[in-house]
């Protein structure tokens, strides 16, 4: 029960903290100082105390954005085990409704954008359910080949692997699945090199041109919900990439912060070294994940 | 009165429906009136009828002989049956309650009357293709509800030339079918002694695998299994809207359905069935789904969304015939299961959108999605009812889509114990989602959202009562599946025993795929997204609240016309499946300094239709008139050519023996 608790708050406090170590690893490169580390929780607190601005054009449909996206991420990330605790909510076939509960985001998110009627946005959105279609194959293409070489179709044993840990003949497959899932993460939370969250031209945009027209506390939800959601597709990554455990359940603990912190770092350093990619070359990017995962996913059945 | 008679009585009183509304004025709404309460009679005593014979104890089949030489009037209703037999009893009366509205009689003199007696016949005709235990009985069902499909479907031919050759198309392509399964009922008579249709325990392998493929194209033609879908997205785009809810989300089922009893039927087949029928199905799921991202035209967009969600069924039942193969029985539950579920939930949010569809119609007069937008602030009931079954027909939790594409999942994640081909069709399934989000979200987008791209929209406003209920109504099953499940699981499991008689204990879906955390997700999301809207309504009644327009980059005179249209949204996935599309674009001609007007237009034609099956019968129209100098007008002639053809078939038969 402890476990749950810690998990939740951690779930539900750190995420913010991510953002601020990868703009704090960015602006090293750069040669900056750099945004306090805390500083997204900060912007969180302006935004929320913050009147908002509506446009004429909009729905309902366009307030349903920011808050099932938040709903559905939270319930996401409770599907999903930190470290080698088990997650506080998991059955078989969690995965799938893992899966396609960001789908439903992806619904949500995108219908609010084509809400607004700005060209913008919709490229935005049309951008999103584009790459989208690339991503979720590499994700289920991972997902079978951790079902295969743990034998179960719960997310939570699933990511802790069989019990004496991955086979050596998984090793190969795990890697192909990391360097897929990590594109995925990249895309799917959009980093460098698939999307730039600091761009300042709509028309190069993906995510932050979907979201123009929601301001104030919508805006934060959205904000919010966009670092949970990197924080539980990071979660779900670590355990294929670092699947460490100590045995002693505090330490266990400080390690997953430090690895979720490692990975900010290591987006940060990716976004730091690489360029953005232009617009019509990203598909090329996902269609690599998916074919990573692809073989992966041959050479564990093979 | 026992089940088997309740159902027959319901089918009669379905299927002649439409028949007081002859002798009625055809300028009165009275026929259509009495219509709708028959058919609403006959459905109610269609849902008693299935279900008092799943309780059990009352009778549930008749077999007496007939006026004709071969077969019996043989019928029965099995859970398999009941399945399927509960769409039928619904969704018509639905649109038929529907149709007051949308098709009144009054204001169609010329073509009610014949609507309402197709219309009628179809839906009688569905239910007893379903209960027919006799291969004589079951193909004239079959070809009353494929004529009186193509009745119903072409009520406007004499208005519009698209809907004369929507029709045709859909004649041809029905009767094509139609054509395999005669000769797959003459090789089942021919192998097993008679018509009935009672399992058959042995068989050779090669007749059985025969009467499989023959069955295969004879019901997929109906279901809309690619390449044999050619018929159906003309058909359902120019037919009355209710009737395209009906023929897409039931009359399609019918060929599921025929594939499933046909394989029920068979002994236990070899693993190609099931491989074939689970590539055909990803197939026609996945490019389903791109032509219905290409579409223009909000019904035909619809139509490849069904073709999309026939390969989802057929992937279903591929796995379950793989399972049967190979001799597991939990691959077998959960794909038919999953198979059996999603035929519901197709019947309920496709019939949903259908109306919707019907109704945006009404509203704006045009089907080009493109000269929409902005409808929901003049049709809210329509848009929030839209958006549910735009989130049920993606498959997405909580609603119904869901609970079906999970069983599946997890059946073809469990098949990973056994080898990995299997498994891969997840895949197939999961980018099917993902595009099934592209697509509906354009629609939704184009349609209801934004501002109104043309005037078309400009006296537009939510439909009447009749229309609405249905809906909502539709809209209620999609959350009760979706949340609860796991009140179809029994059903379903029986359904299963009657199609593979399962040794050893009979499994529980819920031991293999847990519903009920289905059922605790979906009321966990409820409560969340309850919890968050009264935080909402908390919090916006503390801020001040300012509007103005949308975002426009300091542009000073933005118009409705620059948004993103349905077809900019969708450019960039009709690129990336061109190879199976095919998309043809007119780019203007734009030369000198000051260019004169001109235009862009963009299509996405069916492929198959349009470079396959018009040349090849453009082909025959070309070179088969030279036959007709057999055809002379003269009956002695024809006459004597049956004589000259029987008595060649007798020497033939005599030198045979």
């Amino acid at each position: 029960m402890l476990e749950r608790l810690i998990y939740i708050a951690l779930l539900l406090i750190m995420p913010p903290l991510l953002l601020g170590i990868i703009n704090r690893t960015k602006a090293r490169f750069a040669g900056r100082t750099g945004q306090p580390l805390f500083q997204l929780y900060y912007d969180l607190a302006k935004l929320m105390r913050k009147g908002l601005v509506l446009s004429n054009t909009t729905t309902w449909v366009f307030i349903a954005g920011p808050v099932v996206t938040l709903v559905t991420v939270v319930l996401a990330g409770l599907l999903v085990p930190a470290g080698p605790f088990a997650s506080p909510i998991s059955f078989t076939g969690d995965l799938i409704l893992f899966a396609y509960l960001f789908g439903l985001a992806r619904f949500f998110t995108t219908a609010a954008a084509l809400d607004t009627g700005s060209a913008f946005e919709g490229m935005g959105s049309a951008r999103e359910v584009t790459f989208a279609c690339l991503s979720e194959p590499a994700m289920f293409f991972a997902l079978l080949v951790l079902a295969k070489v743990s034998g179960t179709l719960t997310l939570s044993e699933m990511l802790h692997g069989p019990a004496g840990g991955f086979p050596a003949s998984a090793v190969a497959p795990l890697v192909f699945i990391a360097i897929g899932l990590f594109v995925v993460l990249l895309a799917e939370t959009c980093r460098i090199p698939v999307d730039d969250p600091n761009t300042h031209l709509e028309l190069t945009m993906i995510h932050e041109v979907m979201v123009l027209d929601h301001s104030g506390p919508l805006l934060g939800v959205i904000l919010y919900a966009a670092s949970l959601k990197m924080f539980v597709l990071g979660a779900v990554l670590l355990h294929v990439i670092v699947p460490i455990q100590t045995g002693m359940a505090w330490a266990d603990w400080a390690l997953f912060v430090i690895e979720m912190g490692a990975l900010a770092v290591a987006i940060g350093v990716v976004e730091s070294v690489m360029a953005r990619l232009q617009m019509r070359h990203v598909p090329y990017l996902l269609v690599a994940a998916m074919l990573l995962c692809g073989f992966g996913f041959i050479l564990v059945v093979r | 009165m026992s089940s088997v008679w309740m159902v027959l009585t319901a089918i009669c009183l379905l299927g002649l429906s439409g028949a007081p509304g002859c002798l009625l004025s055809c300028r009165s709404s009275a026929g259509q009136r009495v219509a709708t309460l028959l058919m609403a009679i006959g459905g109610v005593l269609g849902v008693v009828g299935v279900g008092t014979s799943l309780g059990g104890g009352s009778e549930t089949s008749l077999s007496v002989p007939w006026f004709l030489p071969w077969g019996r009037f043989a019928v029965g209703i099995d859970a398999l049956a009941a399945v399927f037999l509960v769409p039928v009893f619904i969704v018509p009366v639905l649109g038929s309650i529907y149709g007051l509205g949308y098709w009144s009689q009054p204001e169609h003199p010329d073509n009610g009357r014949r609507l309402g007696v197709s219309y009628g016949l179809l839906a009688g005709s569905m239910a007893l293709v379903v209960i027919a235990r006799d291969g004589a009985l079951f193909l004239i069902a079959w070809e009353v509800m494929a004529l009186a499909a193509y009745f119903a479907a072409t009520a406007e031919e004499h208005e519009n030339a698209d809907v004369r050759r929507a029709g045709w198309v859909y004649l041809i392509a029905t009767h094509i079918g139609t054509l395999c399964l005669l000769a797959m009922f003459a090789l089942w008579r021919s192998e097993t002694g008679s018509f009935a249709l009672a399992p058959a325990l042995v068989m050779s392998s090669e007749v059985a695998g025969t009467i499989f493929v023959l069955g295969l194209i004879g019901f997929g033609c109906k279901a809309g299994l690619m390449p044999l879908h050619v018929w159906l997205p003309g058909a359902h785009a120019n037919a009355p809207s209710h009737v395209s809810a009906v023929m897409s989300g039931v009359m399609l089922k019918m060929g599921i359905y025929g594939i499933v009893r046909i394989t029920a039927l068979l002994p236990v087949g070899p693993t190609w069935w099931g491989g074939v029928l689970l590539a055909v199905g990803a197939v026609t799921g996945v490019a389903g789904i791109a032509y219905a991202i290409g579409q223009h035209d909000i019904k035909r967009l619809l139509a490849y969304s069904s073709i999309e969600n026939v390969g989802i069924i057929a992937m279903g039942l591929g796995l379950a015939l793989l399972g049967r193969a190979q001799g597991r029985g939990d691959l077998v539950l959960l794909g038919l299961a999953g198979a059996l579920l999603h035929v519901w939930n197709h019947s309920l949010f496709k019939s949903l959108l259908f109306f919707n569809a019907g109704a945006i119609i009404h509203a704006t007069h045009t089907r080009e999605m493109d000269r929409m937008g902005g409808l929901a602030k003049r049709m809210p009931w329509c848009a929030a009812l839209f958006a549910v079954g735009a989130v049920a027909i993606c498959a997405l939790p909580p609603l119904n889509g869901f609970a079906s594409e999970w069983l599946m999942y997890v059946g073809l994640f469990r098949s990973l114990s056994s080898g990995g081909e299997v498994a891969m069709a997840a895949v197939a399934l999961a980018t099917i989602g993902a595009l099934a989000v592209a697509c509906f979200v354009q629609v939704l987008g184009t349609v209801y959202l934004g501002e109104p791209r043309s005037d078309a929209g400009d006296h537009a406003y939510d439909p009447q009562a009749s229309m609405i209920g249905p809906m909502v109504v539709l809209a209620c099953g999609c959350a009760a599946v979706g949340v609860f499940p796991m009140m179809a699981a029994p059903l379903l499991e029986r359904a299963t025993q009657d199609w593979m008689d399962l040794s050893g204990p009979v499994p529980a879906i819920e031991a293999l795929a847990p519903l009920r955390w289905i059922t605790v997700m979906g009321l966990s999301f409820v409560g969340l997204i309850g919890a968050a809207v009264l935080a909402w309504k908390m919090l916006s009644r503390s801020r001040t609240i300012g509007t103005t327009g949308t975002w426009d980059c300091g542009y000073a005179q933005p118009t409705a016309r620059m948004q993103y249209t349905g077809s900019s949204f969708g450019d960039t996935l009709v690129g990336l499946f061109a190879f199976i599309l095919w998309p043809k674009k007119y780019w203007p001609e734009v030369r000198g300094v000051l260019a004169r007007r001109s235009r862009f237009r963009s299509v996405v034609p069916d492929a198959i239709l349009d470079r396959l099956v018009v040349p090849a019968f453009d082909l025959v129209g070309k070179y088969l008139p030279r036959l007709r100098m057999l055809q002379q007008g003269q009956t002695q002639v024809y006459v004597l050519y049956v004589l000259a053809i029987v008595i060649v078939l007798y020497m033939w038969g005599a030198i045979g023996a």
